[in-house]
């Protein structure tokens, strides 16, 4: 039984310690805002934070998050931050098939809590682990731009 | 609506569902009495199968294979050669045999791992070069020929100051759509539907009705939210709705098919690697007097969509250009690899790699600047095509060309960098461009003849009308921009135009999602449509009015001499492209990009912004980027890293701009755009590499490999 904090309540589990966060997630869970893009940690569209720092839940076995608090897309849909770049990523057209787009609004709102004014430079870093195939980024780029001027350090 | 302007932009109707992960795509669908399919395929690239061995099988799971199939053994495409579940010959490793059905998705592949089948393995032809090399008339799944009688030409070379002769070869380029395929048959008494990720409902629905033997009420067609399809979703979801549904007949319970990314990229259609041979007679000054092309297509094992991917890459293979006497030849060859696809550009990109890069060349030996050299040749409107049809609407390449020049200082930054690069022995600068076209809609006749599209509002009692037509959104935003082409003609809120999710038990066949016709031909009838609810309006009153597809009359279209008027439309674009090369890694970096794109009009700004960032970053990838080879009848690159799509760190900002020229025959005036803005992206980095290093390319990918490999050549041959 493996015992941990998602999305700001404690749940427990009797998946095996191999499972992936991943399938946790959205199986036993049924958060479908997390998708399976790569399996490999190469795409970025599996992004959850965990203890606040983004990750690929399709690399953790739930074995090694025991106690740990995991937020997923579902879990800051109600924060003023997620609400801004919503809107952001409206007005910038950041959105097209969206498969991406959870991963990369986790992506964001990681990048902005940590560098709430980043440069060009460093938001196409903060999302350089996430793939988008439609977009060619530069309007997440730019949305991502937004969010920061709008948000103000939120 | 009350839009000014129909390009304005509104927020995209599918914005919240996407940004809060909850629309739900295929992955995310659950249903009741639901089991996993899992695929047995083909290891070996060429042979009979002898025998096949199952493991004994725990409750609850069993096996599919062709005998379980109703109806004849193929997937319904163009031509009848590619089984569902292969039973007497496998045409290339990964072509599946069974399917394996039940709960447990680990337990499902161990017994895959148990599955035994003899074979008995026949010599393959793996590469196009092979292909080519056996000249055999069995390995040709379609050619066709075209243009002035090969006496002409051969009397104009014999009299020509030189004739020069070029090969170019084109990689594979795989889709990458970012949510992999994905396929669910939902098993009713008296009902299949089947849903998934797609951009073609009636072509499933076809293949289902053949494969199931079935009647027309029998199967039903449901999209679910796209995750990219990029041509990627065209032709291969036949294929997987054929598996599932089968299945689910077979073992009476609903079967769900969904790749991981490594089957994804193992076994789906991908863009076809190509030749490209040309040979063009010159006068003293280095003018053209005639060239002949002949182009090779490596098909896979199966001819697929194939033969219509030849045939926009014979009619693209003058690029924009006015050449006097030209003569081409194509050939689809099979080889028994994995069979290659529909992809965004659909056979263009690889005319337009190669011609570009040709008609570059040849501007070198003229000792011409290359754009200048290519602007001596554009097609002005009232010219001839290719195939003796028209160009018959205004051109305004030479204003986006003109245009283009003064926002990237083309001319100064030619001087600038040339001088910054015999300062700097490591980092090179280089400037290039490229022009090209997109034929928009079906080629030929083939709207007409064969589409024949159908549209239907829907009115309800409380005044909002529904959008019914088959058409996908896959990310390109047809949910917002055809909603806007109605509310905009009826005059009504955005809001209160609907556009479910389509599916065949409610929607006509208004055609496939394919082509860039999706906008210019649905959405034109569309705006008939609306036109025609708008003269009956009845408030309060449930209504509907239906429209057909109208032909517009033009030089007809022979598919047999391939003459007359092959797209109604044409779509335009010119692409500059800036790149640093350091001659120590081969490494490239691109600098800037600018785009100049004339589409009719633009039915909403942001959505086209979109698209020419993300197609010209496809194309632009395909250029130097993006390789994918295949041995021994098996792709190398089972994963997105292998692969190596553009991340953000690859791509720049692109400057763009779109030019207005209302075409008649589309709503607003719009054309077609989605795929126009992959094409010039790849000989346009090719154009700027070669301007850095003053060197000559012949293929692409231009990978770091081939930039050192031709940077020593360089070397040996200056001594
Ligand atoms: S699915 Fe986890 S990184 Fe791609
Ligand atoms: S929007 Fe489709 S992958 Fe990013």
């Amino acid at each position: 039984m493996i015992k941990f904090t998602l999305n700001g309540r404690t749940v427990e589990t009797d998946a095996p310690a191999t499972a992936r966060l991943l399938d946790l997630l959205r199986d036993e869970f049924e958060l479908i805002g997390t998708k399976e893009g790569c399996g490999e940690g190469e795409c970025g569209a599996c992004s959850v934070f965990v203890n606040n720092l983004l990750q690929n839940s399709c690399l953790i076995p739930i074995g090694s998050i025991a106690g740990a608090d995991i937020q997923t897309i579902e879990g800051i849909i109600e924060t003023e931050q997620f609400k801004i770049l919503d809107e952001s990523y409206s007005i910038a057209g950041g959105v097209q098939c969206g498969y991406c787009i959870p991963g990369m609004i986790m992506a964001s709102a990681a990048l902005l809590s940590e560098n709430p004014h980043p440069s060009e430079a460093e938001i196409r870093e903060g999302i350089s682990g996430n793939l988008c195939r439609c977009t060619g980024y530069n309007m997440i780029v730019e949305a991502i731009n937004l969010a920061a001027k709008k948000g103000d350090g939120l | 609506m009350n839009l000014k302007d129909i390009s304005t932009s509104v927020p995209k109707k599918d914005h919240k569902g996407k940004v809060s992960g909850q629309l739900p795509y295929i992955s995310d669908v659950k249903v009741e009495n639901m089991v996993y399919g899992v695929l047995y395929r083909s290891p070996i690239a060429y042979g009979k199968i002898i025998s096949i061995q199952l493991p004994n099988l725990p409750d609850g799971y069993e096996a599919v294979g062709a005998e379980h199939i109703p109806g004849p053994n193929y997937v319904k495409i163009i031509k009848e050669d590619q089984p569902i579940f292969a039973n007497e010959w496998v045409n290339y490793i990964g072509e599946p045999i069974l399917m394996l059905t039940g709960k447990d998705l680990d337990i499902l592949y161990s017994l895959l791992n148990e599955v035994k089948v003899e074979f008995e393995e026949h010599q393959a032809i793996y590469t196009l070069d092979e292909a080519i090399k056996q000249k055999s008339v069995s390995l040709v799944l379609a050619s066709y020929e075209f243009g002035e009688s090969l006496e002409n030409i051969s009397a104009i070379e014999q009299g020509a100051h030189q004739i020069i002769e070029e090969e170019y070869d084109t990689g594979y380029q795989e889709h990458v759509y970012l949510e992999p395929q994905g396929m669910l048959a939902v098993y009713k008494d008296d009902e299949i539907v089947v849903q998934g990720s797609m951009q073609c409902l009636y072509y499933i629905k076809n293949a289902l009705l053949s494969a199931l033997a079935c009647g027309d009420d029998e199967v039903r067609v449901v999209q679910s939210p796209t995750g990219g399809g990029f041509g990627g979703k065209e032709d291969y979801p036949s294929m997987m709705a054929c598996h599932v549904a089968v299945a689910a007949r077979a073992v009476k319970k609903s079967v769900m098919l969904v790749f991981d990314r490594s089957e994804d990229m193992l076994v789906t259609t991908k863009r076809h690697p190509a030749k490209l041979k040309y040979r063009t007679a010159l006068d003293k000054e280095g003018n053209i007097l005639s060239m002949y092309v002949d182009i090779f297509l490596d098909g896979g094992a199966n001819v697929g969509l194939s033969s219509v991917v030849l045939q926009r890459a014979l009619l693209n293979s003058a690029g924009v250009y006015k050449i006097p006497h030209f003569h081409a030849k194509g050939y689809v060859l099979k080889t028994n690899t994995v069979p290659n696809g529909a992809f965004r550009g659909f056979g263009a990109p690889q005319s337009f790699a190669g011609i570009e890069s040709h008609i570059g060349h040849l501007s070198k030996l003229a000792k011409i600047d290359p754009l200048a050299y290519k602007r001596k040749y554009l097609v002005k409107q009232g010219d001839p095509t290719i195939t003796k049809g028209k160009f018959r609407d205004p051109i305004l390449v030479e204003e986006m060309i003109e245009d283009v020049l003064n926002v990237s200082e083309y001319k100064k930054k030619k001087e600038d960098f040339q001088r910054l690069n015999q300062q700097n022995q490591r980092y090179k600068k280089g400037i290039g461009t490229s022009l090209f076209l997109h034929g928009c809609g079906f080629t030929g006749s083939g709207e007409r003849d064969h589409i024949k599209a159908k549209v239907k509002l829907v009115k309800s009692k409380d005044d909002q009308v529904s959008l019914k037509i088959s058409n996908s959104d896959m990310g390109q935003g047809i949910l917002t921009t055809l909603c806007k082409i109605v509310a905009k003609e009826l005059n009504l809120p955005f809001e209160d135009i609907l556009y479910p999710y389509p599916d065949t038990k409610e929607v006509p066949d208004s055609g496939p999602t394919v082509a860039s016709r999706t906008t210019m031909i649905v959405g034109k009838l569309l705006e008939r449509a609306a036109k025609k609810l708008k003269n009956q309006w009845q408030t309060g009153v449930e209504q509907e009015v239906v429209e057909h597809y109208v032909h517009r009359e033009m030089i007809p279209w022979d598919e047999k001499t391939f003459t007359g008027d092959a797209y109604p439309a044409y779509s335009w674009g010119v692409n500059i492209v800036e790149v640093e090369v350091d001659t120590l890694t081969g490494n490239l970096k691109l600098e800037k990009v600018y785009g100049n794109y004339e589409v009719g009009k633009v039915i909403d700004e942001r959505i086209m912004k979109g698209q020419i960032d993300g197609g010209l970053a496809q194309g632009l990838a395909y250029g130097y980027l993006e390789k994918m080879t295949s041995k021994q009848g098996r792709i190398q690159q089972k994963s997105i890293s292998d692969y190596g799509p553009p991340t953000s760190l690859d791509i720049v900002s692109i400057e763009s701009k779109v030019f207005d020229n209302p075409y008649a025959d589309g709503p607003y005036g719009a054309k077609g755009a989605g795929e126009l803005t992959l094409i010039g992206g790849a000989p346009a980095v090719q154009a700027a590499i070669e301007d850095a290093l003053h060197t000559s390319f012949q293929q692409i990918p231009i990978t770091p490999e081939v930039i050192i490999e031709s940077l020593w050549m360089k070397e040996g041959e200056e001594g």
